[in-house]
């Protein structure tokens, strides 16, 4: 099957267009602009300003840093970092490391995937959570380890996990309630 | 009096910031004349939180898993009392932990605050940048480095002197000095401790390798994963630049370096050397066919020196001690320290740097303080997914690179997983293929396609549903994936495989042959049980079961209704009598 068969499997069709305002791109492309080797920052710092990597931004960046869409595309969707759909509201990213795997990382992913009702790599209806598998996130002492939002949690069991989910959950009804 | 609390990104994932707050509050509200400082990690990842009392006659106190709670006990007997909370206080089995280690390359890390230039140069930084640029000739230099035996820290283990000399007379202007810090390996930490812990020994490695091969610009390739290394990098930079440290004309020698930070976007295979170049120049990460190297045609085409975060940490400590120091430290062919960063089923995890030489052994009972729960040792994991599982048999081997390769791991970059009974070795095999597989960069089609046939093999003997054939298959397919690659991710993936199939053999056909996991840790080849003697009847099993999967009624024990068991092993996580047990 080849990539350009049907409309299905076209980036088109897959990232679909969303309005963005490219304007907030201009900081960075002023100290950028005509670099292409400068790239992979530059899709950073536009995944730093809009959450995710739009559709729009990347032709954007492709032309205002002179290399071919093609090429944005490629760069962007090799390395791990990059996102090309919006994340919810909380990113959960569970640690799949070789300590976490070995005190059962699996068994925390599962248990999140049952609790949030989503795979791996999904985001919830109501946009609130994202999870993630991630290589490692280093705190290996403390496995199996869970990040969200940029705070780690430790030694976690799958009852652990679930727990930890449902009072973000919590607060964010209460927050709705005021 | 001083208080230091550790703030290294484990130290903020068990509480550092709740703590370091904890201890600004205490000193406010008791208004007290008390220094509070930031050190990195020391490496006890194990009783993080630490907090360390410095006392007017510089006597240290350690404290260990620090909570709030225990910074208020601190502040009411300690710092104000004078009486130390031994309860809280590191004891002596733990001062074991680090009393049986040597720190060349960690000697700052966890000692000195790396937001502050200033105690680095208290503790001698910098002297040795200064020593080479006006003492020492470019090729005294490398001679000095080449009489250390200092070989690559990053797992191949190439003589660092020789990629200096080759560097240095490769024709092509300018040349380029790189830091590689895309520590990739899943369960290791070493070089993200160095950048995070002492910065400024890396920027001074860097800058004594630059005047060696006549480059002057660098830049350091680190994870974007690792915002706290980047952040204390770029702190770092700044300081080094302001002092002179950095920039044009440094200490008025006419030699000028300066360094940048590239961030890499999450992508193990940069890890290589030639594919981190790509990657430098904003294109995907993709190896290229080796020669011409990186000291011949690096970064933008010209002459390139790559070095690892720990290789360059122990230059400036050989410049001020001389290499003939070093190299009495280790083995004929290894010399020096190694650090690793052992994690996994072992009692004391954290940050270890030992001579070369010493056996895993030691590493692992003497300093890591043997198996949690004093459970039965299976293997230790070496080189991450490019290395390979060795047996509790071979434990008295030492950590050399030429010893290590021996067993058909490697010494890698450091990373020591430490694992018991409980797990499963085909599992181990299937987990870093399933890494491998994900992170081919797509380049060489026995990497791309084969090293996916061989994860579909272990998953399907991890099933359960194994052939009798398909450990030939996975040889055969091993070696090719090996002969058949450009790069070292490729030729080194199927390790992992390869070791446990020589070591473990029999686990695999228990996979295969009586559908058993030995382990019991194989999803499908495992059930969950209730003992009727042990039971209870709480019912708290069923109410947390979350398939609701769970019978029985108060003076009945529970049973598990198996055909909708998702073997999640809540039941048995919360079971206060021990009754669930795995089959």
């Amino acid at each position: 099957m080849g990539c350009c068969e049907g409309k299905e499997s076209g980036l088109e069709a897959r990232f679909p267009d969303e309005e963005v305002d490219l304007a907030l791109l201009e900081g960075v492309l002023e100290k950028y602009r005509g670099n292409p080797s400068s790239l992979i920052t530059v899709l950073q710092k536009a995944q730093d300003i809009y959450g995710y990597l739009p559709r729009k931004v990347l032709y954007h960046i492709a032309r205002e840093i002179r290399v071919k869409p093609a090429k944005v595309f490629g760069v962007a969707t090799f390395y791990a970092q990059f996102r090309l759909r919006p994340i919810g509201k909380h990113l959960i990213m569970v640690c799949h490391g070789t300590a976490c795997h070995v005190n059962g990382a699996e068994l925390i992913t599962s248990a999140l995937c049952d609790e949030l009702k989503i795979n791996e790599g999904e985001t919830t209806k109501d946009g609130l959570f994202t999870l993630q598998n991630v290589a490692c996130l280093g705190c290996c002492s403390l496995a199996p380890v869970m990040m969200i939002d940029g705070e780690a949690y430790g030694k976690l069991t799958p009852d652990k996990a679930r727990s930890i989910i449902r009072e973000i959950l919590k607060k964010e009804t209460e927050k709705e309630g005021v | 009096m001083k208080v230091i609390v550790g703030l290294g990104s484990c130290g903020i994932a068990a509480g550092g910031n709740k703590v370091l707050q904890a201890v600004e509050d205490e000193v406010k509200k008791r208004n007290l004349d008390v220094e509070v400082k930031k050190a990195g990690c020391i490496g006890m990842c194990y009783l993080e939180p630490l907090v360390e009392v410095v006392d007017d006659e510089g006597k240290s106190t350690m404290y260990v898993k620090v909570t709030p709670e225990i910074v208020r006990d601190i502040f009411e007997n300690h710092i104000e009392k004078g009486m130390v909370v031994s309860e809280h206080a590191l004891s002596a089995e733990d001062r074991s932990y680090i009393e049986g280690q040597l720190r060349i390359a960690l000697r700052n890390c966890g000692k000195i605050d790396p937001e502050c230039i200033d105690e680095y140069i208290e503790k001698g930084g910098y002297k040795a940048l200064e020593k080479a640029i006006k003492e020492m000739t470019p090729e005294r230099v490398i001679e000095e480095i080449k009489i250390s035996g200092l070989r690559g820290r990053g797992g191949a283990g190439f003589p660092t002197w020789f990629k200096w000399n080759a560097t240095r007379t490769a024709p092509g202007t300018p040349k380029y000095v790189v830091c590689n810090a895309d520590e990739g390996d899943p369960g290791a930490f070493m070089d993200r401790s160095v950048l995070e812990g002492d910065p400024h020994s890396v920027l001074e490695g860097m800058a004594i390798a630059a005047y060696a091969i006549g480059a002057e610009a660098g830049y350091i390739y680190v994870r974007a994963e690792y915002p706290l290394a980047i952040k204390r990098l770029e702190i770092a930079i700044a300081q080094a630049r302001e002092r002179g440290f950095l920039g044009k004309n440094i200490m008025g020698t006419g030699f000028s370096f300066d360094i940048n930070i590239k961030a890499g976007a999450g992508a193990f295979v940069c890890g290589e050397e030639t594919a981190l170049i790509a990657s430098l120049e904003g294109e995907r990460g993709m190896p290229r066919l080796k020669p011409p190297f990186p000291a011949q045609k690096g970064y933008m085409g010209k002459p390139t020196n790559i070095n690892n975060v720990e290789t360059f940490a122990n230059v400036p400590w050989i410049i001020q001690n001389g290499g003939q120091a070093f190299a009495s430290v280790g083995t004929e062919k290894s010399k020096g320290t190694k650090v690793f960063a052992l994690a996994g089923k072992v009692k004391r995890g954290g940050l270890v740097e030992v001579p070369m030489g010493v056996p895993l052994r030691e590493v692992i009972f003497s300093i890591g303080g043997g198996i949690i729960g004093d459970r039965k040792i299976k293997a230790v994991q070496l080189g991450g997914p490019s290395g390979g599982c060795i047996p509790e048999s071979l434990l008295d081997t030492p950590v050399d690179y030429e010893s290590i390769v021996k067993t058909g791991a490697i010494m890698g970059s450091g990373g020591m997983i430490v694992m018991d009974e409980t797990t499963c070795m085909v599992d181990m095999a299937r987990f870093f293929l399933d890494f491998t597989q994900k992170e081919s960069c797509g380049k060489c089609t026995h990497c791309r396609i084969g090293t996916k046939r061989m994860l579909e093999i272990l998953e399907r003997i991890c099933q359960g549903e194994g052939k009798e054939e398909d450990l030939e298959i996975l040889e055969e397919l091993a070696m090719n994936v090996k002969e058949g690659s450009l790069c070292g991710l490729g030729q080194t993936a199927p390790n992992p495989v390869l070791t446990t199939l020589k070591y473990f053999r029999h686990e695999y056909e228990a996979h295969i042959r009586d559908r058993k996991c030995p382990a019991k840790q194989c999803k499908a080849l495992i059930t969950y049980r209730i003992d009727p003697a042990k039971c209870k009847s709480c019912g708290l099993c069923a109410r947390k079961c979350p398939v609701n999967t769970i019978k029985g009624s108060k003076g009945q024990p529970y049973e598990i209704i198996q055909e909708n068991c998702t073997k999640c092993g809540t039941c048995m996580e919360v079971c206060r009598f021990g009754a669930v047990f795995v089959e």
